[in-house]
């Protein structure tokens, strides 16, 4: 089976991304696979601040319970609220619709993230 | 520990499913999605394999005798065919497990027919229900055999509305019209060749059958089924009963981690008190006596979906029980739960919390099925 993943966007181990461009974060085309129908997410509200490496919220499948990861620190500027009721949008379209957060990433914090091609080598 | 594989572990593997640990065994818990699979039960039809159930044979002289003693149902009550859902109890009336008993054709020997039984343990109890059976049997000088077929027989469960039909018309021709059985009923079949056992039951809510094929002839019989059946996992055998308030072995009973008589379990009726089985005197106590928790069903009025060793607790806080099973309900959408609460809690309309990560979401009581 072969995933998307997409050029431009920085990947953490853990499996979310983010676009250096949007402040977006999201989880994997891998990821909702391997958790399955999502069929619940609890996400900070907007105005609060994530660290990187840390938890910023919940995503749950049918089978199985996840932490989520911020790839970044910064503040919270959107959340995607479409997700609360339709929360298998992370399955459909898990780099568009199905996007998480909105950050605004402190300065330099994207380095240590993965390229695209160093993700795709992770869940090949 | 090397888990135990179906017969067609690598079939289902090289098709894509996902699998899971379960009771020892290495079952596909996910074929495409669960909610997929989960709505092709209710809608049309689904098969699993479900090969990590048990299977034990009980023959002989006293066959009758030593399954009556050691399940809470009358077995007596059993013709050629015939099938029953029984709890497997201990002297203090708590569940070791549940099971479906089936009548077989009798057992000719050389001196003539012998009663024969099977019966079903859930995934990971054929062992140890085997030596209970056998150690009663010699305590009881019983004249039978009991033999642990587990891995003589894969088993599937074809269930949906289109079920009933698309298993009878894959019996070979010659054989026996499969729609003639009724609930609870079960008979030989040959199905692609193979002398099937083929039973009118289920643990979805949906008509359909569970088909016990030899060993061997797995990869032929599941084909066949699965030519129009979805091929459907675990997961969603799991959301099907949940939806349905059927019991979980093992979860929502335990013996040492949940021990439940079968009146908690609101399995009653699975109770005989007339016959003579280890755990009666126990439970007709307790049925004189009543319970003090019973097996309920909740939906959550908040976001969140409940899960099993979540507390659940009063309007004060208290911690009044918890969840034993729960999740998403695929087809009502909307969070459900079972678990045992305190008989004064368990009206329908009870409002009570489930504690998710910390935080208490509210919940009522409501009867099952959930609807």
């Amino acid at each position: 089976m072969s995933f998307d993943v997409p050029e431009g966007l920085h990947y953490r181990e853990s499996h979310e991304w983010i676009d250096p461009e949007t402040g977006r974060v999201g989880i994997t085309d891998f990821a909702q696979d391997e958790l399955g129908d999502v069929v619940f997410v609890e996400l900070p509200s907007e105005g609060d601040a994530v660290e990187a490496g840390a938890e910023f919220g919940v995503i749950e499948s049918i089978k199985a319970v996840s932490d989520l990861y911020a790839p970044a620190s910064g503040a919270v500027t959107a959340v995607n609220e479409a997700l609360f009721d339709a929360p298998e949008l992370v399955n459909d379209d898990p780099f568009g619709e199905g996007w998480m957060l909105q950050l605004d990433v402190d300065e330099g914090d994207l380095d240590d993230l993965l390229t695209a091609e160093e993700y795709a080598d992770q869940i090949a | 520990m090397t888990l135990r594989k179906p017969p067609l572990r690598e079939a289902h593997a090289a098709r894509g499913a996902k699998f899971t640990e379960f009771g020892g065994w290495d079952m596909p818990v996910e074929f495409d999605s669960i909610r997929a699979e989960h709505t092709a039960v209710r809608e049309a039809a689904g098969v699993f394999d479900v090969s990590h159930m048990g299977e034990i044979v009980v023959a002989g002289p006293d066959a009758g005798t030593l399954v009556d003693r050691l399940t809470t149902n009358d077995v007596a009550a059993l013709d050629v065919g015939d099938a029953q859902y029984a709890a497997i109890t201990r002297e203090d009336g708590v569940m070791l497990d549940d099971t479906v008993v089936y009548r077989l054709p009798d057992e000719v020997r050389e001196d003539g027919a012998v009663p024969a039984y099977l019966f079903v343990p859930n995934a990971g109890h054929d062992a140890e229900s085997h030596e209970r059976w056998v150690a009663h049997r010699d305590e009881r000088a019983l004249d039978c055999e009991v033999r642990n077929v587990t891995e003589d027989w894969a088993m599937f469960a074809v269930q949906g509305p289109d079920a009933p039909g698309l298993v009878a018309d894959a019996v070979d021709a010659g054989g026996p019209d499969l729609l003639d059985l009724s609930r609870f009923s079960a008979t030989y079949a040959p199905i692609a060749g193979a002398e099937c056992w083929v039973a009118r039951t289920g643990y979805t809510g949906e008509d359909g059958f569970e088909v016990l094929c030899p060993w061997d002839a797995a990869e032929d019989v599941w084909g066949l089924f699965a030519e129009d059946a979805a091929p459907c996992g675990l997961g969603a055998r799991d959301t099907l009963r949940m939806e349905r308030g059927f019991l979980l072995s093992g979860q929502d009973f335990h013996p040492e981690d949940e021990p439940r008589t079968p009146y908690e379990a609101d399995i009653g009726f699975v109770v005989d008190l007339d016959t003579d089985f280890v755990g009666r005197d126990a439970l007709a106590e307790q049925a004189e006596t009543g319970v003090e928790e019973t097996f309920v069903g909740l939906e959550l009025l908040d976001r969140g979906v409940p899960r099993h060793g979540y507390d659940v607790t009063d309007e004060n806080g208290h911690v009044v029980g918890v969840v034993t099973s729960g999740t998403m309900s695929p087809s009502l959408d909307k969070p459900i739960a079972l678990g045992y609460l305190p008989v004064d809690l368990t009206d329908p309309g009870t409002e009570v919390n489930v504690v998710v990560r910390g935080r208490e979401k509210r919940a009522k009581v409501v009867t099952v099925p959930f609807e």
